[in-house]
């Protein structure tokens, strides 16, 4: 329940504020919010399934940004930047959809 | 219960907020990421990304623009050839058309249906005993055309103006006075011309001609006033021809 009201009052902030992207950080945070959204996902599917482990949660989570942020930029120092990135979100979108799917039969049995 | 109870049985009760510590990271992140997440959708729909794209990327958005740029171009290219035909088009249509207002212009003075005005003269005919016939106005108003006049009205009393035209006749009426056309006038006759005033005004006075004519006739006479800006506002209708047709047409 804190989890879901700290959601809309990020995103209440974010409107508000609507700060601009440091340059640096700029070509990972798109793929830094996917696997934060596929953590939270994973998430919400564990505690559905009554395996939620708040430490598994927030290690996840960091993890998932972590390593998606590392291989964006190692795929930009090799050259193959644009691919490895949209393998990233290819991979990061199956994990969503199953996790969704997950979610989905729990919610509404179907 | 069903699964979908159950399972929404399970949300309710995941969803009721507890003090734990865990919890209060838990919904850190949460916020982070929503945070995140409006950030970069305010980001990418701003137009700033293009100094850290990627070299790939810029290639790619470099070949949409110029394949658009040359599309666009081809377009204006067709448009300027169509706005330039239309142009030509309107002028020589323009150009019809004021040819045509003016043969209309033309054509309804002498056919009386449009009021004219212009320099001419004006001929009162006094003629307190009714003495003066048809012919001789019939006779003013053929020397008025030979020298020129080129609309010509007549008034008198007991009827409104009549515009002259070639098919109007001039007969005397029984009773007293003139039949012009189907009008019926009485004197003291008023006859209007347009046309140059000097040369109306000679072709009136020659002798023998109309202003003699008219003398002649006891009690009557004839008096001529220039004016430059006499105004023929008796219009007559236009018949439409039923036997005869334009020649060469079908």
């Amino acid at each position: 329940m804190i989890g879901a009201a700290a959601l809309v009052l990020g995103v209440v902030l974010g409107l508000i504020i609507q700060p601009t992207v440091p340059a640096g950080l700029e070509p990972y945070l798109p793929i830094a919010v996917v696997a934060a959204l596929d953590a939270l996902f994973g998430g919400l599917r564990a505690a559905l399934d009554r395996a939620f482990d708040d430490k598994v949660f927030v290690v996840s989570f960091v993890a998932n940004v972590l390593v998606a942020a590392l291989i964006v930029f190692l795929g930009d120092q090799l050259g193959v930047g644009g691919q490895l990135t949209t393998a990233v979100v290819v991979v990061l979108g199956i994990r969503i959809f199953a996790n969704a799917a997950a979610i989905r039969r729990h919610l509404f049995g179907a | 219960m069903s699964t979908s109870t159950r399972g929404l049985l399970r949300l309710r009760i995941l969803l009721r907020p507890r003090g734990t510590r865990a919890q209060l990271v838990v919904a850190l992140l949460c916020g982070l990421l929503g945070f995140a997440l409006v950030t970069q959708v305010h980001n990418s729909t701003s137009a700033t990304s293009r100094r850290t794209a990627r070299p790939e990327d810029l290639v790619r958005i470099l070949d949409d623009l110029s394949s658009r740029s040359d599309r666009l171009r081809a377009e204006i290219d067709t448009l300027r050839a169509t706005r330039d035909r239309l142009a030509s088009g309107q002028d020589s249509g323009s150009a019809a058309l004021a040819e045509t207002q003016r043969r209309a212009t033309v054509l309804g003075i002498l056919a009386g249906t449009i009021p004219a005005s212009g320099p001419g003269i004006t001929i009162t005919v006094r003629d307190p005993q009714s003495t003066v016939r048809a012919d001789a106005l019939l006779g003013a108003v053929e020397e008025l055309r030979d020298a020129g006049a080129e609309a010509l009205q007549l008034s008198g009393v007991g009827g409104p103006a009549v515009r002259l035209v070639a098919s109007t006749a001039l007969l005397d009426a029984p009773g007293g006075g003139v039949l012009a056309g189907s009008t019926r006038l009485r004197p003291p006759y008023r006859l209007l011309a347009i046309g140059d005033p000097a040369t109306l005004r000679a072709a009136m006075r020659i002798p023998g001609g109309v202003v003699d004519t008219v003398a002649a006739s006891p009690g009557a006479d004839a008096t001529i006033t220039v004016s430059n800006a006499t105004s023929v506002a008796a219009l007559q209708a236009l018949p439409r021809p039923r036997y005869a047709r334009p020649a060469g047409a079908s």
